[in-house]
């Protein structure tokens, strides 16, 4: 994927995770901020995460593989979203 | 949307309906005893009930209880941490774990609590938890809300306990699960040869004594007297709403750390309020009672064997066991409701069990014996079920 | 035996580790009844002081209240001490009906199940009701009994922001393919004391298809004209499909729950909820206590309105005082003090003056808002309210913080 792809992505990932999770502005995430393991996102909501993935790069990713480890990170879910996207 | 929620559930309901497991509820207007009377007026003796050392209505436990509402008042309104320990809490948990011989416990509001809460404090995705395939409902939702590798092996099966195990060794800590007694046959858990594989094999050991405290073993003790094995196992959990007194109540008691480490994180422990005072004080008064003298222990040997004896002598197929339940085994699901019902009328309370509570083919009638039966209790109830054996042509004419 | 050094080093170092965390939980031994003032032993081992108490749910001072116990004498009496068996096979006295009935009519429901706490309700009532075609949507500020009662259920999960109807709304959108949509909410929120609103959510749940589970442990018997709880108080009773609650808090306090609503909902719970089929249900003496506190609150609403009026006493006198206190109507009124030790040192000094309430902090509230919870009974009377008020005062002038914003608090302290 090109550079510029995956940054967009990347930030576009971001921007979700700040809007839906993230209520105090006082909080910065970064690319590799762990989400889940340190408390941001619980794992009841990632369900939401996976839809906004699943719809906004039209892909299916099976419900094995939404696994808190995968879902911990911007990086990791651009990883995972990656995998489905070149199939 | 409740409309079409409705309908679904009216179907389910009916389907439960349909396959006989529909659950009924007899509506009781006495106290909790041998001789018990029905809504419908109804005086039946009571073959049904885990009220083994017959405490449900003891007047010394009424005693206790009553000596404390008046000096503890009705309820703490608090959960343990907060403002809801009283000193009785404290006198009790020590009391249990000197009854055990164990270094320490930690109360529950029920046993199913006490269960649902011990795993996930104390174990990780590192870790295996290896557990009997009939252990108590309780027991398997606990291991649900915990992360460990799950491992099952056949109902007392030390074979396939030892294969459990052996593929278990990767993991960090193994922790092996077991009811003392199973409460459908009634049978005791190989405790000797359970320890010895964990020993073998290096895993801990956890015992669920709901079925077996007040009753297995000479002194009441539990299956852990029974093989000799007092102190030895890591965590034993149990429960005040069968023999001991029956009210409401649970516990786990076993090694210190253990305890200290369900206090700070056992969730049931933590967001519920503990068992009001007034139950602690008559289960402090419960465990003196059992010190101080065997008299009800020795009582339900007594009652135990005489019934199981009578009734395998009148012809009966019983399913041996050291407990105080004995299962009446008529195989034919039918043929159990059948018998209860019949042995309702001649006054007789029982249950009878079949699929899926039971394996298919295996239907039976439970019978739970108590030191609250006296030895015409029992005559007349081996007399019912001689009578309507012969009617339903279970027994010879 | 393999209770090896090495296990027992691992729990000893995991123990601690929460010590060193400065959130081991300590218990203090009460030697008196729940009540206004109690004694206490704290440390364990040291001789029995005399507190006021400002931090149990006791909110009706029914606990120790001598109708209830005389109730309770007169069960035990009558009904003997416990079942020593499940409800369906011999565990079902009429008075577990009775108390069935009186809860529905109370609460203006269905029908009701006993539990044998609100914890066990919580427990029990999803995986009864729901498959995994199903969804959950609960708010984030949603107490641990559900959180875990979710977890035993296959159903899918998913969450809104604390009250916030907007996201609710784009939940129930975003999964308006479910077959069943169950969105579930606290009444009271326990350590806020803030009220869900109720009455958005019951129109937003007509709107979207969904059913609404509200658990009013920290609001049945006193929130509301008449006490009914949440759903009194906006305006919603009969719409809201299935009410979960206690009797271990305002109810006497003793112990059992019960999940109250639709008809239906409650038959499936007796047929399949497991905390109910393998677990016994309230002992009859409690059973007895707590139909005795339903005569009591349908008699009158006397206890409520003096509920009510020593919290706002309270409230206003914290205030007054330049304390920062979260905002809202109910007896929960925490006072915020941002800092983790700065909590445990404040709950300290008002044990020393002969106050007792408790510091809550990082992980039960989020981090940087640690806090003193102080819950407000119609036991109290002005007396207490105007001792604790003037400890706290003498507390805050110690500590230097009256008067002080968030901002200023947080500079003195830190986070």
């Amino acid at each position: 994927m090109e550079e510029n792809n995956l940054n967009e992505m990347k930030e576009l990932i971001r921007n979700y995770v700040i809007k839906e999770y993230i209520d105090d502005d006082d909080t910065t995430i970064t690319y590799e901020t762990p989400l889940i393991s340190s408390g941001y996102v619980d794992s009841f909501s990632m369900v939401s995460l996976l839809v906004f993935l699943e719809n906004k790069f039209k892909i299916k990713i099976p419900p094995s593989k939404a696994t808190p480890e995968a879902f911990d990170s911007v990086n990791n879910i651009v990883a995972l979203v990656n995998q489905y996207l070149n199939k | 949307m409740y409309n079409q929620y409705q309908d679904y559930l009216r179907t389910q309901i009916n389907e439960i309906k349909e396959a006989g497991l529909y659950k009924h509820e007899r509506v009781i207007v006495s106290p909790q005893g041998a001789e018990i009377t029905l809504d419908t007026g109804q005086k039946v003796l009571n073959f049904c009930a885990n009220n083994y050392l017959g405490l449900s209505a003891n007047a010394k436990l009424v005693e206790a209880a009553r000596n404390a509402l008046d000096t503890h008042g009705y309820g703490m309104s608090s959960v343990r941490f907060i403002c809801g320990t009283g000193d009785l809490h404290k006198e009790l948990e020590h009391k249990l774990a000197e009854f055990f011989g164990t270094e320490d416990t930690i109360l529950y509001a029920a046993c199913f609590d006490a269960n649902g809460g011990v795993f996930e404090p104390l174990l990780t995705s590192e870790d295996a938890i290896i557990s009997d395939a009939l252990n108590h409902a309780s027991i398997i939702d606990g291991v649900r809300l915990c992360k460990a590798q799950r491992y099952r092996y056949e109902n007392a099966d030390m074979e396939d306990l030892e294969t459990q195990l052996q593929q278990a060794q990767e993991q960090r800590f193994r922790l092996v699960v077991t009811d003392g007694v199973f409460s459908m046959d009634g049978n005791v858990a190989p405790l000797d040869r359970i320890y010895e594989l964990a020993n073998k094999y290096d895993a801990m050991v956890m015992v669920d004594e709901s079925h077996s405290a007040g009753v297995v073993g000479e002194t009441g003790r539990g299956v852990t007297e029974l093989y000799n094995l007092k102190g030895k196992i890591e965590i034993i959990t149990g429960t005040l709403g069968k023999a001991f007194g029956g009210a409401i109540g649970g516990f786990t008691t076993g090694k210190r750390e253990i305890i200290e480490m369900l206090r700070q994180r056992s969730r049931p422990y933590l967001f519920s309020n503990s068992i009001p005072p007034l139950v602690a004080a008559a289960g402090i008064k419960m465990v003196e009672m059992m010190t101080e003298t065997n008299e009800l222990q020795d009582k339900l040997h007594f009652n135990t064997k005489y019934f199981m004896e009578k009734m395998s002598k009148a012809g009966f197929d019983i399913k041996p066991t050291q407990s105080a339940i004995c299962a009446v085994m008529l195989y034919d699901a039918k043929m159990s409701q059948e018998m209860a019902t019949r042995l309702l009328r001649e006054g007789i309370y029982v249950t009878g069990f079949y699929y899926p509570v039971v394996p298919k083919g295996k239907a039976r009638i439970r019978v739970q014996l108590s030191a609250a039966h006296d030895q015409e209790h029992l005559d007349r109830a081996i007399a019912a079920f001689a009578k309507v054996g012969k009617e339903l042509g279970i027994l010879k004419q | 035996m393999s209770y090896s050094e090495k296990t027992r080093d691992l729990y000893l170092s995991q123990l601690a580790d929460i010590r060193n965390g400065g959130i081991f939980k300590e218990e203090r031994f009460i030697h008196s009844s729940q009540a206004a003032d109690i004694e206490v032993e704290f440390p364990s081992g040291s001789d029995l002081k005399k507190v006021i108490n400002m931090c149990s749910n006791n909110y009706l001072g029914l606990s120790s209240h001598p109708d209830v116990i005389k109730a309770a004498h007169e069960g035990l009496e009558s009904r003997g001490y416990g079942m020593s068996s499940v409800r369906f096979i011999c565990g079902t006295q009429d008075i577990h009906r009775e108390l069935e009935n009186k809860v529905t009519e109370f609460l203006g429901t269905e029908d009701t199940i006993l539990f044998p706490s609100c914890m066990d309700a919580n427990a029990g009532v999803f995986e009864a009701i729901l498959t995994s075609e199903d969804i959950m949507i609960s708010d984030r500020l949603v107490h641990a009994s559900i959180i875990d009662g979710m977890r035993l259920c296959s159903a899918q999960h998913d969450t809104f922001k604390h009250s916030s109807m907007e996201h609710l709304e784009e939940k129930l959108l975003l999964h308006s393919n479910k077959r069943l949509k169950l969105v579930i909410t606290d009444g009271v929120f326990s350590m806020d004391g803030d009220t869900a609103k109720l009455d958005q959510m019951a129109r937003l749940c007509e709107k979207y298809d969904a059913l609404l589970l509200v658990d009013d442990s920290h609001a049945t018997g006193f929130i509301g004209r008449t006490g009914r709880g949440t759903h009194e108080l906006c305006n919603v009773m009969g719409r809201i499909d299935i009410i979960t609650t206690t009797f271990g808090k305002a109810l006497g306090g003793a112990s059992g729950g019960c999940v109250s609503g639709r008809k239906e909902i409650v038959e499936m719970c007796r047929q399949k909820a497991r905390p109910y089929l393998f677990s016994n249900t309230i002992a009859p003496v409690i059973v007895s206590g707590v139909l005795k506190v339903f005569d009591i609150l349908s008699a009158s609403t006397e206890r409520r309105d003096k509920l009510e009026k020593n919290a706002a006493f309270w409230r206003k006198g914290l205030k007054d005082a330049g304390f920062i206190l979260k905002e809202g109507n109910t007896p929960i009124v925490p006072v915020m003090l941002f800092n983790a030790k700065l909590s445990q040192d404040f709950s300290k000094e008002l044990f020393n003056e002969g106050i007792y309430a408790i510091g809550f902090f990082f992980p039960v509230v989020p981090n940087g808002q640690a806090r003193i919870r102080t819950q407000i009974s119609a036991g109290h009377e002005i007396h207490h309210l105007e001792a604790a008020l003037e400890k706290f005062i003498k507390v805050g002038k110690k500590l230097g913080i009256l008067g002080l914003t968030k901002d200023q608090i947080i500079e003195k302290f830190g986070l």
